[in-house]
């Protein structure tokens, strides 16, 4: 069973609909025990990390999620869910996140442009993510796969070793970063076709161990 | 580098599609859910979904619709069509759309747009935009004018105008509607859609007018569109998605190759 984390930050039912689609089996759910009980863990989230964090801190899950990534259970971080695991985000005056994966979440700077034209914040749409390496969440994927993306900030870790996959948008960005049994992605790879099935998919057969 | 997204429109009343969609070997199909699994799996970047029902039961089938949409591709899809207030739009987003689109619901009552970026997010609100073609005058002066009622009723709104206000009160992508060019197949309206593109900071959609393939070429580059939507061109089986693609794509655009 996956628990997909139900923290009010957005629409999950779009998670737990492709989750269905694979039948694999999932809930969504606020409460600790049904974390605990998982075998897996799905960490998503549309809107914004400081409402984000005070939900995830109101509630007690924040500690839960931590507890979650310590236990060495596999746990996928997908868009604000993979913002709130930095340490910090400059969103809302700068939040203080969940501090998992150190590194923070930047705002796209501004003024950013490509050929000429400017270019538009949130970086909405289809876009490449070059992966670093093999990993068993992102197997079977070919090397021009789109995935669907929508975000004004982005996550830059510190440890260059917890980059997974890269993004150009007027910069590089990490739009996957893996460590240990965690996996987390700024796209959403529950709007993102076939490819971002398969990721889901791989996700929900990964042991948390990271072989190469 | 992101890729310029490809759109087909699906007109939907009473639950079914207004006109039958015919793809490769000319089978007709008139149900919107299956013909919205053939465009994902032909290559459609997102759907956009217009409801034409006037009636209230016609509106519960649609949000069924809606669901089982939602349960069928992987992809972002909108809804639009009556959307006047917040009800109709959570409906639409907890039915599984990624999207809401507001149009005359908005020029009549601009604040359903802050209201709906509050509730879910600036990227769900689309600013849906019929625009007619006029004589500049000081009230319009960008020469372009917002209608409602398929075009049949001026506003008196000056679509840049409208635009740039729509954008400052959250909505987060704009659905540019030429109604002057809407089933003509003669090509989009590149001025409006550059007019527009070019002086908003939220992605512009182009529509109406899509009939050949050097169509989107134009619209996409030449105007700046950052997506484009179509009609007729795919529906009658003119091009599949991954002809238009592949046009694109040789002539330098970039799009979402592999599906």
């Amino acid at each position: 069973m996956i628990a997909i984390v139900d923290y009010r930050a957005g629409n999950l039912t779009s998670v737990a609909r492709a989750l269905q689609h694979l039948n694999v089996p999932c809930v969504v759910t606020d409460r600790a025990e049904d974390l605990r009980r998982a075998e897996r863990v799905i960490f998503p989230g549309v809107g914004a990390a400081g409402e984000a964090m005070r939900n995830l801190r109101g509630t007690g899950l924040a500690g839960c999620i931590r507890e979650v990534f310590d236990s060495g259970k596999p746990l996928l971080g997908i868009c604000l869910g993979t913002q709130v695991i930095f340490e910090y985000s400059e969103e809302d005056n700068r939040t203080e996140c969940l501090g998992i994966i150190p590194g923070g979440v930047r705002r796209f700077p501004s003024g950013m442009r490509e050929g000429g034209d400017p270019l538009k914040i949130p970086h909405m749409g289809w876009n490449r993510v070059s992966l670093r390496g093999a990993h068993p969440v992102f197997a079977g994927l070919p090397e021009n796969a789109e995935f669907y993306f929508v975000h004004s900030y982005y996550p830059a870790p510190s440890n260059g070793a917890d980059v997974a996959g890269e993004t150009e948008y007027g910069i590089r960005f990490a739009s996957a970063v893996a460590r240990k049994n965690l996996v987390a992605v700024q796209f959403h790879p529950e709007k993102s076709g076939r490819f971002g099935l398969r990721i889901l998919e791989n996700f929900s057969r990964w042991d948390g161990s990271h072989a190469q | 580098m992101l890729s310029k997204r490809i759109i087909p429109c699906l007109d939907v009343r009473d639950g079914k599609l207004t006109k039958g969609v015919k793809f490769k070997g000319n089978v007709d199909i008139g149900d919107p859910v299956e013909v919205a699994r053939q465009y994902y799996e032909q290559g459609a970047d997102e759907i956009v979904f217009y409801d034409i029902t006037a009636s209230s039961e016609g509106r519960d089938i649609m949000i069924d619709v809606v669901r089982r949409v939602a349960e069928t591709i992987f992809i972002p899809f909108s809804v639009g069509g009556g959307i006047r207030t917040l009800e109709d739009m959570r409906r639409v987003i907890l039915a599984g759309a990624e999207k809401v689109s507001v149009n005359s619901g908005a020029v009549e009552n601009p604040r359903i747009i802050t209201e709906g970026a509050v509730a879910f997010g600036r990227q769900c609100v689309v600013l849906g935009m019929d625009v007619k073609k006029v004589e500049k005058s000081a009230k319009i002066p960008s020469g372009y004018e917002i209608v409602i009622q398929g075009g049949r009723k001026y506003m008196g709104i000056d679509a840049l105008w409208w635009a740039k206000e729509a954008e400052s009160l959250g909505a987060g992508e704009i659905c540019l509607n030429s109604i002057d060019a809407d089933g003509t197949l003669d090509g989009y309206e590149l001025d409006l859609t550059h007019l527009i593109a070019s002086r908003v900071s939220i992605p512009v959609i182009a529509s109406g007018g899509a009939g050949r393939k050097e169509h989107l070429l134009d619209v996409l580059t030449r105007a700046k569109a950052d997506a484009a939507l179509i009609a007729s061109i795919v529906h009658y089986g003119t091009y599949t998605i991954a002809e238009l693609k592949d046009y694109l794509s040789g002539n330098g655009v970039k799009v979402r190759e592999v599906w």
